[in-house]
């Protein structure tokens, strides 16, 4: 065992075993407990739960190697991931933690209809699926290169600690269980991003330090004879890179899986604070890997751009081995000619996700550090994977099996609908870890287009609008998705000619907007909801149930 | 803002539902203030008018891509905080805070 095997192996055991303990120290048993946590997470805690539920396998291992790619170009990622939590605290997390239920189909089922609550259950399972499809594969990816075992003895270890603790826990496991695998992903970040900072460019702020760097890198691409790494729009164009952004961050608000944070907390009060606190938390990550994507960048071409290939250091060789880094001498000179995406078409294949997991290798740092990516990497892909699988579970067990087929089931049958449902979707997901579908990449954008384009505005119009009813809220999310789902499918499959150079992943905000004219439309269209529909969504407007008049006033 | 169209601080307006309009305007116009300012530095700073600020560099950023990866960040975590705290001002103000038995706030 080699020595970085062993440290990986200390950090994993160690992880997980704390891990269990918090979530043994957490076990529930009424509905309640299991679904939200009994509405009683302090704003601190739930925050950095919720930072951890969003930063998925994707932030921690891919983002930081795609944006090291796409230069300026990769700022839809940062803002489109970030600027979505300032929709959420404003626009949402107050008024839906004051409403006060479950899931977010509770909400469309109240507020329109039985029909609605219905579509919106569907949505969220088919989102949810999705995603955790994705964590299962990133779970698999860190055993089998860290530990050398297989990706499906990975995948197998991983979804039996999940179920393990998920079920077992509920939201309240699942959220203190987060807290701490927040603590651990943003060590694993921070400290490996921190040496190179310091070795690269003498200040040990990544943030800071990247700026100087970022004008080395520059000349270095121009000598290679590519662009600029800091001009705008050298991938895709302006517009695009406006939609994607909007569409990221609207898709973001609108996510099952991140808006249930909001009925954890505690109240109104720290529902909004809960936002501003996982943002600060997310934003620790989301400002050093650019910073990350510039080092690393940096230290690539350095290494292997038009170098023998007989001289490569030796991390090239390891990542080689791990089918990583492809290298293919395509004129025969004994020479690396990169071409400017480093791909195949090039004469060496690079693949994004080793961009942050090489990183402590490529900066020589000692095998500690390695072994605490890794348990880095696991942490973040397990704690999205843990909150996917209970909006699954409560969806189903609380949206469909309570509220539409057996209204008088008992919290015990509840509970165990739901650790059935759990336990079955995590079955299905880890197959699907294995077994991955060949559209895993295509369908996340298809996923934050589904929620950019379908919750987003009948979650917002239910609030902000009481004249908006369940025709125009209908009629709005059939139109949203349709238009979405048709356009991603005939520009991915279908071969179709991108309209106005809009991606698919930016087609969302399209489809949103669509979604907003005809709810608006169809709304006035046909008659107001009734009465006591007005009084639900005045009530939702205020903190407190009943007003403290005699505190009124400012001492 | 606050202050001048309410009659007087020690006598809360019982009128009805009065109070009420009041306190979702003023909640309007914050939300407002503050998404103003969340368009600016991400898709005016960041995107549309990124060429233009790009010709000024500070400590080696370009500043359009600076707002573009990492002030538009920073300005996002902030105005979160802002709106936060103004509206423990405004539900202290209309006295909707929610509180426990003990009158601390929740």
């Amino acid at each position: 065992m080699s020595e970085i095997q062993l440290w990986t192996t200390v950090f994993v055991v160690l992880s997980f075993g704390t891990y269990f303990f918090i979530a043994w120290r957490s076990r529930v048993s009424d509905t309640e407990g299991f679904y939200v946590a009994g509405h009683g997470v302090p704003a601190v805690a739930n925050g950095a739960a919720l930072a951890a539920d969003w930063m998925s396998a994707a932030s921690f291992i891919s983002m930081a190697g795609l944006i090291a790619f796409l230069g300026y170009d990769g700022a839809y990622y940062l803002m489109g991931w970030t600027g979505g939590y300032v929709l959420l605290a404003l626009l949402l997390a107050p008024y839906l933690r004051k409403f006060g239920k479950y899931t977010v189909p509770d909400f469309m089922g109240d507020r329109y209809s039985q029909t609605t609550r219905a579509f919106a259950a569907f949505a969220a399972i088919f989102v949810s699926f999705t995603y955790v499809a994705g964590q299962m594969r990133g779970v698999g990816i860190v055993f089998s290169r860290f530990l050398e075992s297989s990706i499906e003895v990975g995948v197998v270890v991983g979804i039996t600690v999940v179920l393990f603790y998920a079920v077992l826990g509920g939201m309240k496991g699942i959220t203190w269980v987060q807290v701490a695998q927040y603590t651990v992903l943003i060590f694993a970040y921070l400290i490996p991003a921190v040496a190179i900072a310091q070795r690269l460019s003498g200040i040990p702020v990544p943030q800071i330090g990247f700026g100087q760097i970022m004008q080395e890198l520059d000349q270095l691409q121009q000598q290679l004879g590519f662009s600029l790494y800091s001009d705008p729009f050298t991938s895709t164009s302006q517009l695009d890179v406006f939609l994607v952004t909007l569409s990221l961050m609207v898709g973001t608000a609108g996510l099952p899986h991140v808006i249930v944070r909001f009925y954890t907390a505690r109240s109104v009060r720290a529902a909004r604070y809960t936002a501003g606190w996982a943002l600060l938390f997310i934003a620790l990550l989301y400002t050093t890997a650019p910073a990350i994507a510039v080092f690393a960048k940096t230290n690539l071409i350095q290494d292997v751009a038009n170098q023998p290939i007989d001289e490569l250091p030796g991390w090239v060789d390891n990542w080689d081995d791990a089918g990583l880094i492809t290298i293919n001498d395509l004129n025969g000179d004994g020479i690396i000619q990169p071409n400017e995406a480093f791909d195949a078409d090039g004469e060496i294949d690079v693949d994004r996700d080793i961009m942050v997991l090489a990183n402590p290798e490529i900066a020589g740092l000692p095998a500690p550090i390695v072994g605490l990516v890794a348990a880095g990497g696991l942490a973040a892909a397990m704690s999205t994977a843990a909150g996917l699988l209970i909006v699954i579970a409560s969806s189903v067990a609380h949206d469909v099996y309570y509220k539409m087929m057996r209204p008088n089931a008992t919290e015990r049958q509840q509970l165990r609908v739901s650790r059935l449902t759990m336990a079955g979707a995590v079955v299905i997901s880890g197959f699907f870890g294995i077994f991955p579908p060949g559209y895993v990449a295509q369908t996340v954008a298809f996923a934050f287009g589904f929620a950019a384009a379908s919750f987003f505005p009948a979650i917002v119009l239910g609030i902000f609008w009481k004249r908006c009813n369940a025709a125009g809220a209908i009629a709005g999310l059939v139109t949203g998705l349709s238009i979405t789902a048709f356009y991603i499918i005939a520009v991915v499959y279908g071969g179709m000619t991108p309209w106005a150079t809009i991606s698919p992943s930016g087609f969302g905000a399209v489809g949103m907007l669509v979604n907003l004219a005809v709810t608006v439309g169809v709304s006035l269209a046909t008659k107001p909801p009734p009465e006591h529909m007005q009084e639900l969504i005045e009530s939702i407007r205020y903190p407190a149930a009943v007003r403290r008049t005699t505190e009124a006033g400012r001492q | 803002m606050s202050a001048t169209d309410r009659p007087s601080p020690q006598v809360p307006p019982e009128d009805g539902r009065g109070w009420q309009r009041e306190y979702w305007r003023k909640n309007l116009q914050l939300m407002i203030a503050l998404l103003a300012v969340w368009f600016v530095v991400s898709f005016l700073a960041g995107i549309v008018f990124v060429e233009q600020l790009n010709t000024v560099v500070i400590n080696g950023f370009p500043l359009g891509f600076w707002f573009a990866q990492q002030g538009s960040i920073y300005v996002f975590v902030v105005l979160i905080f802002v709106y936060a705290l103004r509206m423990d001002r405004l539900d202290d103000e209309y006295g909707v805070s929610e509180r426990d038995d003990e009158g601390s706030r929740l």
